[in-house]
């Protein structure tokens, strides 16, 4: 297995509406951005691939216009998923493993504020069975945290412990959407949106792009002075009838923290891709995260939430941290789907003595 | 150096205008199921699920691999969706392959699919977009001014088009699974079939197909005695913007740069003489010899010739679209694995019907956006 680290990543501030900026021009910020970082231009680049949806856009091929962001005359190696960038990067990783690439871009965008969010993501269900019901994203989150609540799991105090640390987190992520210092009797004496959710429980609708450059260990360790190396990294599904999943587990995710041997690192450090308070309770546990790893140090999807990259940005969240030599070894979570029912986990580590 | 992958089972659906009898799972269901069998192995041996389709909105299911999940029996495995507009049936093939040729995977189920009765394709392709004009076009109205140019640009007879039409319908005959089947179809028939955008008749089109595509894609060490596997010599992808001063839409540089990377990376030097077929992304007529020029097989402005000489029939010199091609069916999201898929059947020996005699090496070939993303490989009876 080929060495491989992210050497860059950069990110459009995160907000609640760009207005005007289409996606493009938030594409272009990052892309360039991260370029400049390693010094590179796209010629150096030998893959590309992005994640997005074209129901957030309202569009067919919303990344056929996103491609006018990069420089692709002459013609480019590229691809596209049509999910989190997270799988964007690791369609990149695989590349890299079969030595078609050394160096690739991925980049994610979304702008989630022309539509309605919630309902839009009622599309994402069984076309037949389910989605006719109209069940909203909201709605489903809000079944597993009662889920939770009633299995003793959780309680709305927790759930507002988790919203505090986020927004105080944030404070120090300038790009950051929701930010600041809460009590949980100030959190707690909210009123209910969807039972038993508060409005702070979810995270916001925002519009953004970010974008992560990854590169064999030759190449990382010359462009960039502390890159983090993808150990390990692993993603798994589960099934898509709600009828059949218990909410308040998550066999993929305890699959996937076996195939990358998570119970043998020393973890000081865990973003974790939880659209919901209760979800990153949930992952903690499931990922058996003891007290002493700090998580969401950026604040993690409750303080900003680009739709398409909210993973990535988790990846590219652990970066900045083993970058600034803050952490030694993290790891990053990304999700997709209903409940956390898709769940990537990579370790991240930094190689410098 | 990457690890050697080969295609071991390929199963499609009977293509059709209207698949009422089973839902998207099913559909897609159906040639995963084919292609287990085609390559002899279980549910079970599956490592992980690659999906492909092009737009959500042509069915109205965002990220279908989520509600899929169950039918490709993923569940706990990992899986991951492409979109690359029209060709991307094709990557989706390359992107699959990528799992075992980073030697990560021993054995991979790659999926696609279409079914297009489900919405309404000519609506999803005609959004509105702020600030463009709305072209309202389909996908015809937007490729036809490029054929009318290729055949201004060359003064090429008003009959080839139809020579093409004639002759991929002809070869969808011998393939049970094509959804155009014209018994009496002829040049004729295709000449007073209605004008839909001057060059280009009714008959000269694709239909809207519903239809689903599958393959097997198996690591060198977990392919087995009863397999006839399909070695994949080469892939290679390209894109470019669908507008820039200077770009040449007849004749794509991305195109062009796809099949010199894709012949490199196979060792071919002379690619018409040592391709033995090649199963091209021709969703209209004119798209062959133009196609055929722009994946260096014909001189530039000579594919023509080849395609009314007859070189690109089942029995000519290099045949093309063996199995019907996208004339004869079009479940858009799958139409890039069809062909991907039936350049491997040719190599496997395994096309029926429309086999090639002696078919050692195929390439397939996929496009998309506005003539701008392009995939293709190239597979071979024989290890590379």
């Amino acid at each position: 297995m080929r060495e491989v680290a992210v050497i860059a990543y950069a990110q459009t501030p995160m907000t609640r509406d760009a207005g005007a900026q289409n996606e493009v021009e938030l594409i272009m910020q990052v892309v360039h951005q991260a370029l400049d970082e390693v010094k590179l231009n796209q010629t150096d680049i030998d893959f590309t691939c992005s994640g997005s949806c074209d129901y957030l856009q309202g569009v067919t091929f919303a990344f056929v216009d996103g491609l006018n962001a990069v420089s692709s005359v002459p013609p480019i190696n590229e691809s596209h998923v049509e999910m989190d960038a997270a799988w964007a990067l690791y369609e990149s990783w695989l590349k890299i493993q079969m030595e078609e690439a050394d160096v690739a871009l991925v980049y994610g965008f979304g702008k989630s504020s022309p539509g309605e969010l919630r309902s839009i993501m009622t599309l994402q269900l069984d076309p037949y069975y389910l989605a006719p019901l109209w069940p909203d994203s909201v709605s489903l989150a809000a079944l597993q945290a009662k889920a939770m609540i009633d299995n003793k799991m959780i309680t709305e105090e927790s759930m507002a412990k988790v919203v505090k640390r986020s927004r105080k987190n944030a404070k120090s992520n300038p790009n950051s959407q929701l930010s600041g210092d809460f009590s949980i009797g100030d959190l707690l004496s909210e009123p209910i949106f969807v039972s038993p959710l508060r409005k702070h429980d979810c995270s916001p609708i925002t519009d953004g792009a970010s974008a992560i450059i990854l590169a064999t260990k030759e190449k990382a360790l010359s462009l960039c002075r502390n890159p983090a190396f993808i150990t390990s990294i692993d993603h798994r599904v589960e099934t898509a009838q709600f009828g059949y999943r218990n909410l308040t587990s998550s066999p993929s995710i305890q699959k996937s923290s076996e195939v990358i041997n998570l119970s043998d690192y020393s973890i000081d450090a865990a973003e974790l891709h939880a659209p919901f308070s209760h979800q990153e309770l949930l992952l903690i546990k499931e990922l058996q995260l003891n007290e002493e790893v700090s998580i969401n140090k950026s604040g993690g999807v409750l303080a900003g939430n680009i739709m398409m990259s909210a993973g990535l940005d988790r990846i590219g969240s652990m970066f900045n941290l083993i970058k600034s030599g803050k952490v030694r070894t993290g790891l990053a979570h990304a999700t997709s789907g209903p409940c956390l029912q898709q769940n990537m986990l990579i370790i991240m580590e930094s190689k410098n003595e | 150096m990457s690890e050697l992958a080969a295609v071991v089972g390929m199963g499609q659906t009977k293509h059709s205008s209207k698949n009422g009898e089973v839902s998207i799972a099913g559909l897609v269901r159906e040639s995963a199921e084919k292609a287990l069998l085609d390559a002899e192995l279980e549910w079970e041996d599956i490592d992980a699920v690659i999906l492909g389709k092009a737009p959500d909105m042509f069915e109205g299911v965002m990220m279908p691999e989520l509600y899929l999940t169950d039918a490709l029996v993923a569940n706990n495995k990992p899986i991951l969706r492409v979109h690359t507009a029209g060709s991307v049936g094709g990557s989706t093939g390359i992107v699959a392959a990528s799992y075992i040729q980073s030697g990560m995977f021993e054995r991979v189920l790659v999926s696609t699919f279409e079914k297009q009765s489900e919405s309404n394709a000519m609506w999803a392709l005609s959004t509105t977009v702020p600030y463009a004009p709305l072209i309202n076009a389909g996908a015809g109205g937007y490729f036809t001014p490029y054929m009318r140019e290729y055949k201004r640009r060359f003064n090429v007879p008003e009959h080839i088009g139809r020579i093409v039409a004639v002759k991929d319908r002809l070869n969808a005959l011998k393939n049970p699974y094509a959804h155009l089947h014209i018994p009496d179809i002829n040049l004729e028939m295709v000449e007073k079939s209605p004008m839909l955008w001057d060059p280009l008749t009714f008959l000269e089109s694709c239909p809207s197909s519903d239809g689903a595509c599958s393959l097997v894609i198996s690591s060198e060490r977990s392919v087995t005695d009863n397999q006839l596997p399909a070695w994949i010599h080469s892939t290679s992808m390209r894109s470019e913007p669908t507008m820039y001063a200077g770009r040449d839409a007849v004749n794509p540089q991305a195109g062009s740069e796809c099949a010199k990377d894709v012949y490199k990376k196979a060792g071919i030097k002379d690619p018409i003489k040592e391709i033995d077929c090649a199963e091209i992304y021709v969703p209209f007529s004119w798209y062959e010899p133009m196609w055929l020029e722009n994946l260096l097989l014909a001189d530039i402005g000579q594919g023509w010739l080849m395609t009314e000489k007859g070189h690109t029939s089942l029995e000519g010199k290099f045949p093309v679209n063996m199995s019907g091609g996208v004339l004869s069916s079009n479940p858009i999201g799958a139409s890039g694995l069809l062909r991907f898929g039936e350049a491997a059947q040719q190599v496997r020996n395994k096309a029926g019907e429309y086999q090639v005699q002696g078919a050692k090496l195929a390439l397939g070939h996929a496009f998309g956006g506005g003539a701008q993303f392009f995939a293709m490989w190239i597979v071979g009876a024989n290890k590379p």
